[in-house]
């Protein structure tokens, strides 16, 4: 699709809010599994909490809509677990997971987004997704697993979407490309151990079991997967709001003790990953709707976030929203593992926006748009042109 | 001026002090084992649960309806549990001691 130049780029419609008030759930099909959507804050996180009546560790990629039962049959860990088994792995992996709070991380981050940002100045015309996301996500992933920065660049050749092609939303070859990445990069790292993420978990143990090559690739899925669409579209929507929005930036500048409030402000309103499924595991109910049991449901992260029964003003941006109780990041058991990595590239890219931007010009946009049965949801953007001005 | 102490689930004491922010904030200063404080303090991660001593809770208060539908649904809760993200750092809170909940 050409793209078009758009205005209101910068604004994310509540795609669920009809359904979320008069019943509560949505339904859509997904390659003959169909799924009923959770749509209200409160239904959601007592389902997201309810794992035995609505599991995790059904099939390899059933809960993932769309579902990848056909493309993957490697569980990730330790997102496909339920308590008890989920815990230990989740206990083993979360202080690595908390490295971006430690200041020799920030540092090294903070050097991706300076010359991110530099070079985004240095052009007439660049393409926030393909140009400025992607590349800032997969130099940071490099400090994430800790391996050597020349990485990035074959995973910025891999394109914006490891599972999708521009024909297919799930296309089993692309998907292979990161799967075979990952053996390859599991033999080496036992050939030549290091201090990856790869090396760590080859030589850690779970309840007392040397984790195999199976659940380090599993880990390595899930951390490839989990964080590269939904961090290149925190990051291109937040460049698009404050494309729109500039004094809001601005603000940030004058105000800087306000970053994390904005940050999580504008991952409720953007939800960068729409929904993820359970699969119950008896007959059930949610929101006087009958669920059958081995059907899907969904957590419908999106929704929720825009529920006018918690949130004042729920369409509106607001960083003076000091109670934001949104689950962009999940619920319960498995909430994100990579939440603190991507919280930290968006506050210190903000930050450093704030006091680096003097506007946005907008080129053309071409939004990514998803069908979910009858919702159409505006998630982010397939290209979008902008000139980046300086201060 | 408030000075307070944590008690972590190591059954460690930690002594802090702070004049302003949430209790959060301070715990996650003073590096409190236990309090995360992910979110930065919006009610949104419930990772800086703590218990308060029953004989300080009236003078703290209940958690509101949105931060009582957090706590409801995390683990090792009790009818003293609050988010430290949610309590001020005051002279009200002087003297008082938290006990860290996971």
């Amino acid at each position: 699709m050409k793209p078009e130049t758009t205005s209101q780029i910068g604004n994310f419609p509540d795609a669920f809010a009809q359904n979320r008030k008069e019943t509560g759930i949505g339904y859509m099909n997904d390659q003959d599994d169909p799924v009923n959507m959770i749509l209200r804050l409160k239904d959601l996180r007592k389902a997201a909490h309810n794992f035995a009546t609505f599991q995790s560790g059904s099939t390899p990629g059933r809960i993932v809509i769309p579902s990848e039962v056909n493309i993957r049959d490697t569980r990730q860990i330790p997102f496909e677990l339920d308590p008890p088994t989920h815990g230990p792995y989740r206990a083993l992996l979360n202080p690595w997971f908390k490295r971006p709070l430690e200041e020799s991380y920030q540092t090294k981050l903070q050097a991706i987004i300076d010359e991110t940002i530099t070079d985004a100045f240095s052009t007439e015309k660049i393409d926030v997704v393909s140009q400025f996301a992607l590349p800032l996500q997969s130099k940071a992933l490099t400090l994430l697993l800790n391996t050597s920065m020349s990485n990035a660049q074959t995973w910025i050749d891999w394109g914006t979407h490891v599972f999708r092609s521009e024909s297919s939303s799930l296309d089993g070859d692309k998907a292979n490309i990161l799967y075979d990445y990952i053996d390859a990069e599991i033999e080496k790292a036992i050939d030549t151990p290091s201090d990856s993420l790869y090396s760590v978990l080859l030589n850690s143990e779970v309840d007392g079991k040397k984790m195999s090559k199976e659940e380090v690739k599993g880990v390595m899925i899930l951390t490839f997967a989990g964080g590269r669409d939904t961090v290149i579209n925190a990051v291109t929507n937040t460049i698009a709001y404050f494309s729109e929005n500039i004094s809001d930036l601005q603000r940030i500048a004058n105000e800087p003790e306000i970053v994390n409030r904005a940050v999580e402000e504008l991952v409720r309103y953007f939800a960068p990953l729409t929904q993820m499924g359970r699969v119950a595991t008896t007959d059930a109910t949610v929101c006087e709707h009958a669920i059958k049991a081995d059907s899907r449901v969904s957590l419908c992260w999106a929704s929720a976030n825009r529920d006018e029964n918690v949130f004042a003003n729920a369409n509106k941006v607001d960083f003076d929203r000091k109670v934001n109780p949104h689950v962009s990041f999940g619920f319960s058991h498995h909430n994100c593992l990579g939440a603190t990595h991507a919280r930290q590239i968006l506050r210190q890219l903000v930050l450093t926006l704030a006091n680096r931007v003097k506007e946005f010009e907008v080129l053309s946009a071409d939004e990514n748009i998803e069908q979910l049965g009858d919702f159409t949801r505006k998630v982010g953007f397939n290209q979008l042109e902008m000139r980046f001005i300086a201060q | 001026m408030a000075k307070v102490k944590f008690i972590t689930q190591t059954n460690q004491i930690i002594e802090v002090e702070g004049t302003s922010g949430s209790l959060m904030e301070l715990a996650v200063e003073n590096g409190v084992v236990g309090i995360d404080g992910d979110c930065g303090g919006v009610c949104s991660c419930a990772t800086c649960h703590v218990h308060v001593a029953q004989t300080d809770f009236e003078k703290v208060g209940a958690p509101d309806e949105i931060e009582s539908d957090m706590l409801e649904l995390d683990d090792n809760v009790s009818e003293y549990s609050r988010l430290s993200c949610q309590i001020q750092v005051s002279d009200e809170i002087d003297g008082m001691t938290f006990t860290v909940a996971n």
